[in-house]
């Protein structure tokens, strides 16, 4: 992190950037907050280790918009958004400087309370890159767990680790895919349809509607989300009705179908704990299968399979036993 | 099934109007008859219809939804129907992953010429609802109490 | 605020047998907005426009719902009296309580319900109508002719002779089509060549008409009034300006064992050819598959005996691009592939042969000079069998299941000929049924029977079986004796379908032209509009569009040039204003829509932007309107809803699925 932090400071004073993008110290160990550093100084704050998991491209959005370079730290995963937005002309290039910065996994508190941590109050080891224990004090006593044992899911199916788009990269990266990416989605898949809309009606159910996953989604990033407006009828806040109550989801991952580089900060986000991310993959595997294989951000490009087609394009519900 | 309770379903078909559309109207003109269950929302091309009217329809109640347009290389407007295509392909998987019954949604190619092809396409189309019965689970998505 | 008149048509007793009408009215009246609703027994006379007209004027109604047949009937009659009565013709929405409602439901109570909920979907769509107004655009006051048949030279010509340019594209190496293939025409048996030739002659004479032979439409873009069209015209090796049709590079050049297309494979021709004597333009093409020069690089033959010095072994493909403000296609049609009928032995034996072959037999200019024998060893058949229906009016897999319309009258005819100039021939038809509609048809076919001894079996065929001596033994049934009958023939002549050019297909495409499960192409309506295609600007002449013969060709030929010049003959056309709109407050600037758009109709560029009094410059979408044409694909790729398309706009497709699901 040092190396990080001396960089930033020379690009903030040779005038390269006029603020970085990147995270600064929150009301503890492991809630770092996505900041903007306008000054040297204020680099004080400056945080990158474990739990700085957020994905900071969709601040680009604003950032770019402004005067001036801003200065962003991408992990690998980080830069298929970036890409995206790019790909969109959301964001400026010429207005970004994008320094990658390396990963070896981020953690998941919710990884150590299911270790039985209770009552937690500082976290050591989740340096970002290096050593292997996290040692957490708690209420009752000191804990240690494998840094390992605590990456958060997305981690274990990791993208890789290229940045797909940078100016420069500091620190190294590592693959930490151990998963396969599409097994949840198959174990669902597997079941009866009952089973499965007991499954994902037990979790929608738990929606509070909070728009977390949207405001994180960097491909939901419209200027005004149709929800919000009344193009379609659909909802006026004063008469909000089922409609977008049980279709959000559902509709989420439509629009962002062929854009979504399943960065997996919906789920991450959600404070309800829905696996969000499942509309999302299940969408990106049928795009593989049916499509070939499309991994979205990986170019600035901006075609993606749904506003591209082939003559010879399966028949919907092709495949399916009717 | 519930033919005996008197329930009736709502079906909702959405028709492109260079296509199926006129193919509704030849059936009409030839008496080819299929159940009054099916209402038809004439669209300029099936690449018009978004998902969210679909998904519109099974909220407000709708038990099956059906998207005719023209066969694969003769869309009016050239390339309308391929992405059609595609876009249904996708929400009918989605759907179907979430645990709606599969048969509540469908797509048909039907050109202007096919009558018959609309009628009988209709007539099991509906029939299908029957056996599928009311369509609970789109209503009641969000409903666990 | 909203003030809707709802008009319910009794269709006479086409909607009223099955819809209770009044209870539709009464329902109406029900529906927030609706001021005023009536029914009437035919909404679309003049008396039920004039309650319209009435109506809006009493009650001031802002915009109407017409409850009557399909709008692809009448909607364009109800926005024209809605704009006579003043209000903007796009405040109108129909419907469809006819085709789609009484039409196919026999139960009163469930027609009635069902009519009620459509007019209540176009009412609550009707509410989010907004007025429209259509551009303008030009006509480009040229027509491109599909195909060199008498169906497209006949359109040429009417449409050159009304004083607009024409070009005809026909692929083959001379216009003149299939009716330059035949001998005689039913029922005046006049010769083919001699009242084809006159007008194949007018038509390149013509100052009006450009004909481009031996070329290809590759690619259509544009709408009606303003097409622009690419075509390829094949390289043929032959200039055709320094060409004087001398005819001695066919007559030196040694690859001589081409099979003649003009001829049906029945003959051969050399590599260098014109396909026939009468071909206009007299200029050969070099078939580069024959061709020892283009196999070998040795020969040089032609070139070398050309004494115009029109021969280039190195001419390329060219490109022709033109604008058109019509097109009509006269793409016409070939016989069927007989592979699938092996029963008649067509691929074993020689004499076994398709109408069309015996027509090129028959003919002077054929491959036997117009004398009647057998193809297998020369000899003057003494009986020959003719087949009917082979192909048509046929059920399965391998025929089509429409009648190929022409086949009754030329066999009467082939008959006739046969016997009348070899009395000695004995002629049989089977047939299923004989099809005589038109003027002097039946007066002939009896002439066939009755004066030329013609004998005619009803029943079919089935099996041909080719004898070790040449002969052919012919089993079929006779229905009306209700037996089996074997007849020994010599020569057998199948009645093969008709079945439309195989390029009509990918022409459809380019055209956006609608096509049945035939590939015959649609019309526009089949009883009021049967020449023009549902597509604007796009005309239909001859075999394209239904199995017809050379009267109905020439005639619908006519009527589509008709079409055509009423067309051309205007300056300005009112677009649809049924196009995309871009919302730019809501506009992300993403470009997802632009991939999606089949015109190129959407572009972006920074505009400023008043979002709720912040000014701001942004990238955003706009729309092109002369060049939408409003397919709505856009629409849906947009991810935030700012797209939209006039006339069938989110909210008011939400409100129809609304309402019906009510």
């Amino acid at each position: 992190m040092q190396e990080l932090v001396a960089r930033l400071k020379e690009l903030l004073s040779a005038g390269t950037v006029d603020r970085v993008l990147g995270w600064k110290r929150g009301d503890s160990d492991w809630n770092p907050e996505p900041a903007f550093f306008t000054s040297v100084e204020s680099l004080a704050d400056f945080v990158y280790d474990g739990f700085c998991g957020a994905n900071l491209s969709k601040y680009m959005i604003e950032a770019t918009a402004q005067e001036g370079r801003t200065a962003v730290l991408l992990k690998p995963c980080d830069t298929y958004s970036f890409n995206r937005l790019l790909a969109e002309h959301r964001v400026v290039r010429e207005k970004a400087y994008v320094i990658g910065v390396g990963c070896r996994g981020k953690l998941d508190m919710g990884k150590l309370r299911k270790l039985g941590m209770k009552g937690i109050q500082h976290i050591e080891g989740a340096d970002a890159f290096a050593g292997d224990t996290l040692t957490v004090d708690t209420a009752y006593g000191k804990k240690t767990c494998a840094y390992q044992d605590a990456l958060l899911d997305r981690c274990h199916v990791c993208k890789g680790k290229t940045h797909v788009v940078y100016d420069e990269v500091i620190g190294a990266s590592a693959d930490t895919t151990d998963m396969d990416r599409f097994a949840e989605v198959e174990r669902l898949a597997a079941m009866s349809p009952e089973e499965r809309f007991a499954f994902f009606q037990g979790e929608l159910s738990r929606c509070i509607r909070c728009n977390a996953c949207r405001n994180v989604c960097p491909a939901c990033s419209c200027r005004k989300c149709v929800f919000d407006g009344d193009s379609f009828d659909s909802a006026q806040k004063a008469n909000v009705d089922s409609f977008e109550e049980k279709m959000f989801h559902i509709i989420r991952a439509f629009h962002v179908a062929g854009r979504c580089t399943d960065c997996g900060e919906c789920s991450r986000v959600c404070p309800q704990g829905i696996p969000l991310h499942l509309f999302n993959r299940k969408l990106i595997g049928d795009i593989n299968a049916f499509y070939g294989e499309y991994t979205a951000g990986e170019t600035a490009e901006n075609k993606n399979p749904l506003v591209s087609f082939t003559t010879e394009d399966r028949e919907p519900g092709e495949g399916r036993n009717a | 099934m519930s033919i005996e309770t008197n329930w009736k379903p709502k079906i909702v078909a959405f028709c492109c109007n260079w296509c199926s559309y006129a193919g509704a109207d030849l059936a009409g003109s030839s008496r080819l008859d299929y159940p009054a269950e099916v209402k038809i929302i004439r669209v300029p091309c099936s690449c018009r219809v978004n998902p969210m009217f679909i998904l519109r329809a099974f909220e407000k109640g709708a038990d099956g939804v059906i998207l005719c347009g023209c066969h694969p290389g003769d869309c009016h407007y050239s390339t309308g129907n391929y992405y059609a295509r595609r876009r249904m392909t996708l929400l009918w998987s989605l759907l179907d992953f979430i645990g709606v019954e599969k048969g509540r949604t469908r797509v048909e190619w039907v050109s202007a010429a096919e009558g018959v092809k609309f009628s009988t396409t209709m007539n099991e189309f509906v029939e299908k609802i029957y056996s599928l019965g009311e369509n609970v689970r789109l209503g009641d998505l969000r409903c666990k109490n | 605020m909203e003030k809707i008149g709802v008009f319910v048509c009794h269709c006479g007793s086409n909607i009223a047998a099955t819809v209770d009408v009044s209870r539709v009215v009464a329902a109406a009246l029900t529906e927030p907005g609706v001021v005023h609703a009536e029914d009437y027994p035919y909404m679309c006379s003049e008396a039920g426009q004039a309650k319209i007209a009435a109506a809006i004027k009493e009650k001031s109604l802002t915009s109407l719902v017409v409850c009557s047949c399909s709008p692809r009937m009448h909607e364009e009659t109800f926005r024209a009296a809605a704009k006579k009565a003043g209000i903007n013709p796009y405040m109108v929405e129909i419907a469809n309580i006819r085709e789609h409602c009484s039409w196919i439901h026999k139960d009163m109570e469930e027609a009635t319900a069902k009519a009620i909920v459509l007019a209540r979907a176009a009412i609550q769509k009707v509410h989010r109508n907004v007025p429209l107004f259509p551009g303008e655009s030009l006509v480009t006051k040229r027509a491109l002719v599909i195909g060199g048949g008498i169906a497209g030279i006949q359109t040429a010509l009417d449409i050159a002779d009304a004083g607009y340019k024409v070009d005809i594209v026909e692929k083959t190496p001379s216009i003149g089509g299939r009716m330059s293939q035949l001998d005689k025409t039913f029922p005046t048996l006049d010769c083919s060549a001699c009242i084809l030739t006159p007008k194949m002659v007018d038509a390149a004479a013509h100052p009006n008409i450009t004909i481009y032979t031996y070329s290809e439409v590759e690619k259509v873009s544009g709408f009606v009034g303003d097409f622009t069209v690419e075509i390829r015209k094949k390289a043929r090796f032959v200039d055709a300006n320094a060409c004087t049709g001398c005819g001695v590079c066919q007559e030196k050049c040694p690859s001589k064992k081409a099979m003649s297309e003009f001829n049906r494979g029945l003959s051969t021709r050399s590599a260098i050819y014109t396909p026939f004597a009468q071909a206009i333009p007299n200029v050969p093409v070099i078939d580069t598959e024959a061709c020892i020069k283009m196999k070998t690089g040795k020969c040089g033959l032609c070139q070398k005996v050309c004494q115009a010095g029109a021969i280039h072994y190195d001419q390329k493909d060219e490109m022709i691009t033109e604008k058109y403000g019509a097109i009509i296609v006269a793409t016409g049609f070939d016989v069927i592939q007989l592979d699938a009928y092996d029963e008649y032995a067509y691929s074993q034996s020689k004499d076994v042969i398709t109408s069309l072959e015996l027509e090129r037999i028959m003919n002077a200019a054929g491959p036997t000079k117009g004398h009647l024998e057998r193809l297998s060893d020369g000899k003057a058949p003494k009986h020959i069998v003719f087949i009917q229906c082979v192909g048509s009016r046929c059920d399965d897999h391998r025929g089509k299941s429409y009648c190929s319309k022409i086949c009754c009258m030329y066999t009467a005819k082939h008959a006739m000929l046969i016997r009348d100039k070899y009395p000695d021939v004995k002629v049989t038809v089977f047939y299923i049924d004989v099809r005589t509609p038109g003027k002097n048809f039946d007066e002939f076919y009896r002439r066939a029977v009755e004066e030329y001894g013609v004998e005619y079996i009803k029943g079919q065929v089935g099996k041909v079986l080719p004898q070790p001596d040449g002969s052919l033994l012919v089993r079929g049934s006779d229905l009306i004796d209700n037996r089996q009958i074997t007849v020994e023939a010599d020569m057998v002549v199948l009645a093969a379908a008709i079945e439309p050019e195989k390029s009509v297909r990918k022409l459809a495409t380019m055209l956006t032209a609608s096509i049945d499960t035939n590939n015959f192409l649609t019309e526009a309506h089949p009883k009021l509009r049967p020449v023009e295609s549902p597509t604007a600007g796009v005309f239909l002449s001859g075999v394209c569009q239904g199995p017809k013969d050379i009267p109905e060709t020439v005639a619908q030929a006519g009527a589509a040039a008709v079409k055509a010049i009423g067309l051309l003959a205007k300056d300005k056309l009112l677009t649809n204003p049924c196009t995309a709109q871009c919302n730019t407050l809501l506009c992300n600037g993403c470009s997802t829509c632009e991939n999606v758009c089949p015109y190129g109709a959407i572009s972006y560029d920074d505009q400023e932007v008043n979002d709720h009094g912040k000014r701001e410059t942004r990238r955003v979408a706009s729309v092109n309107n002369a060049l939408c044409q409003g397919c709505g694909a856009c629409t849906v790729a947009c991810p935030s809803g700012a797209m939209d398309l006039q006339g069938f706009s989110n909210r008011q497709l939400i409100a129809e699925v609304d309402a019906i699901c009510r």
